[in-house]
């Protein structure tokens, strides 16, 4: 518990908390869940957009070969909507989308709930146990580029599992528990019709329903980033060694 | 402290915490949904829909509405599912019985005059309005956000009859708690009171300011404002009041794998 920061990433050795271990599993198997579902929903329509709302007949801000749906282009001749004839249009789509969200929707939000509920306690327990302050948030005068450097020149091996954490460690959980995670829960809900209409400043605040599916797939991308290099560290410091301790705590 | 008091400590206080959110949780959906779980709980991902239902009705308001946009906010608007079902096979998620397409041509064909929207079930006063009638009553407007399952959204104007007006000249019986609509497209779906007596869902027959067009679900569609735009359905055909749950057979939405509750 005594190490400073001089010893950035050099120890280890205190176990995992058991309910920091069944949190870790529970959330684990949501988080791939959520992005096995989250890609098939993004297949359906992979396109993104900016604003308040964006369909095939408006610009789209990034489209994603991932499926067949790609610019598929199937629609009829585009009819005025209004008396306008530079205003909005309808058109009739004409191609049989690839769709299989009747699954991949009550999936989603089936796990999200696996995320949001053990989410909470994980927080609140985070919070009150001290388990946040004492081993995940960095301290300030640990956040200097030469201690930075050195961590990131560290070998892996020689980490021990458990907390002490080091100062990437604290800085990549710190960064998924209490940024990433939670932009994705609120960009999430943003893009519901029902808690939008009870919590309408979740539009205003992340600029429109479109925008925070921009957003959520942005934030999403990052945690599936996080988990690969997580993975990598997990299997380089030693697979048998760190799944003891996050599993048995020993 | 060692550290096994500290664990034990910390469980302790986790089953404290468990047990209050559950008592909570419990306390709430009893209290305010005595009947309502589950509408279908057949199956683990519907389980997880019916909670997701539970919990958003037992947290959200009942009565806050969606969004209402400006007129400069109105999107261009894809027609998606069913564009006609008058025109028969070979197209899109046409109807599957051919009576249902020859109905509808026959009625489209005739400017939608012949067009009746029957309300049956559990009402005090069964009837069917055309839609001369449906346009006595008072009139909403509304300018809202279509939010498709498929990741897409748009916004429209849409000007109809409060479905509650409609409901009330019917005389709902006290015992309703669903409402079933049919489509000539075959759909079949039904909301529960919460939503069918809330003023944002409208019998829309007018959109950004004309007659909604065909693709849109002419004469009549619905808007279901708080949920995803498929249970906005199109087409409208009849109106049937229930007491109990009735996942509208090979047609309805529970059996083509696709969620009833739609608020997320």
């Amino acid at each position: 518990m005594a190490e400073g920061p001089e010893e950035p990433g050099s120890s280890g050795g205190e176990s995992h908390a058991r309910w920091v271990r069944v949190s870790h599993w529970i959330i684990t198997l949501s988080v791939l869940a959520l992005a096995f579902s989250g890609f098939e929903i993004l297949m359906v329509h992979p396109r993104l957009y900016w604003g308040k709302a964006g369909n095939d007949l408006t610009p789209a801000v990034l489209e994603l070969p991932i499926s067949r749906n790609y610019k598929h282009g199937g629609y009829d001749r585009p009819v005025p909507l209004t008396g306008s004839a530079s205003g909005p249009v309808s058109a009739n789509r004409t191609y049989d989308i690839f769709n299989q969200n009747g699954w991949g929707r009550s999936l989603h939000f089936l796990a999200a709930w696996f995320l949001v509920l053990p989410g909470l306690l994980y927080l609140l327990l985070g919070v009150l146990s001290g388990h946040f302050r004492t081993h995940l948030w960095p301290r300030v005068r640990e956040l200097s580029p030469r201690l930075l450097w050195r961590d990131l020149a560290a070998p892996a091996g020689a980490r021990n599992p458990g907390p002490v954490y080091g100062l990437l460690q604290k800085c990549a959980y710190s960064f998924v528990i209490f940024v990433a995670a939670p932009l994705l829960v609120a960009t999430g809900l943003t893009m519901s019709p029902a808690v939008t209409a009870a919590v309408p400043g979740l539009l205003d605040f992340f600029g429109g329903q479109q925008s925070a599916r921009t957003i959520h797939f942005f934030a999403s991308a990052v945690l599936v980033l996080f988990v690969v290099v997580h993975v990598v560290m997990v299997v380089r410091s030693g697979f048998r060694r760190q799944m003891r301790a996050m599993t048995i705590g020993r | 402290m060692s550290e096994k008091d500290e664990a034990s400590g910390f469980i302790t206080r986790r089953g404290a915490l468990i047990a209050g959110a559950a008592a909570v949780g419990g306390v709430l959906l009893a209290r305010r949904f005595p009947r309502i779980l589950p509408p279908t709980c057949g199956n683990v991902l519907r389980a997880g829909d019916s909670f997701t239902y539970g919990m958003q009705r037992a947290i959200l308001g009942e009565h806050s509405l969606a969004k209402e946009y400006r007129l400069e906010d109105l999107t261009s608007f894809p027609a998606t599912g069913t564009r006609d079902p008058g025109v028969g096979k070979g197209e899109l998620a046409q109807p599957s019985e051919p009576a249902l397409a020859e109905s509808y041509r026959r009625i489209r064909d005739g400017a939608f005059a012949d067009w009746r929207l029957p309300i049956e079930g559990r009402v005090a006063k069964p009837q069917a309005f055309t839609l001369a009638e449906l346009k006595q009553f008072p009139p909403r407007t509304q300018i809202t956000r279509h939010t498709c399952e498929e990741g897409w959204s748009a916004i429209g104007q849409w000007t109809g009859v409060p479905l509650s007006a409609v409901l009330a000249a019917a005389g709902v019986l006290p015992s309703a708690r669903f409402v079933l609509f049919r489509a000539y497209d075959g759909w079949v779906d039904s909301i529960d009171m919460v939503d069918a007596l809330h003023p944002q869902t409208i019998l829309a027959y007018g959109m950004n300011g004309r007659d909604l067009p065909i693709p849109h679900g002419a004469p009549v569609r619905l808007r279901v404002e708080r949920q995803m735009g498929y249970k906005s359905m199109k087409f409208l055909r009849s109106i049937t009041v229930t007491d109990q749950f009735e996942d509208g057979g090979k047609d309805g939405n529970i059996q083509t794998g696709w969620a009833w509750y739609t608020g997320i």
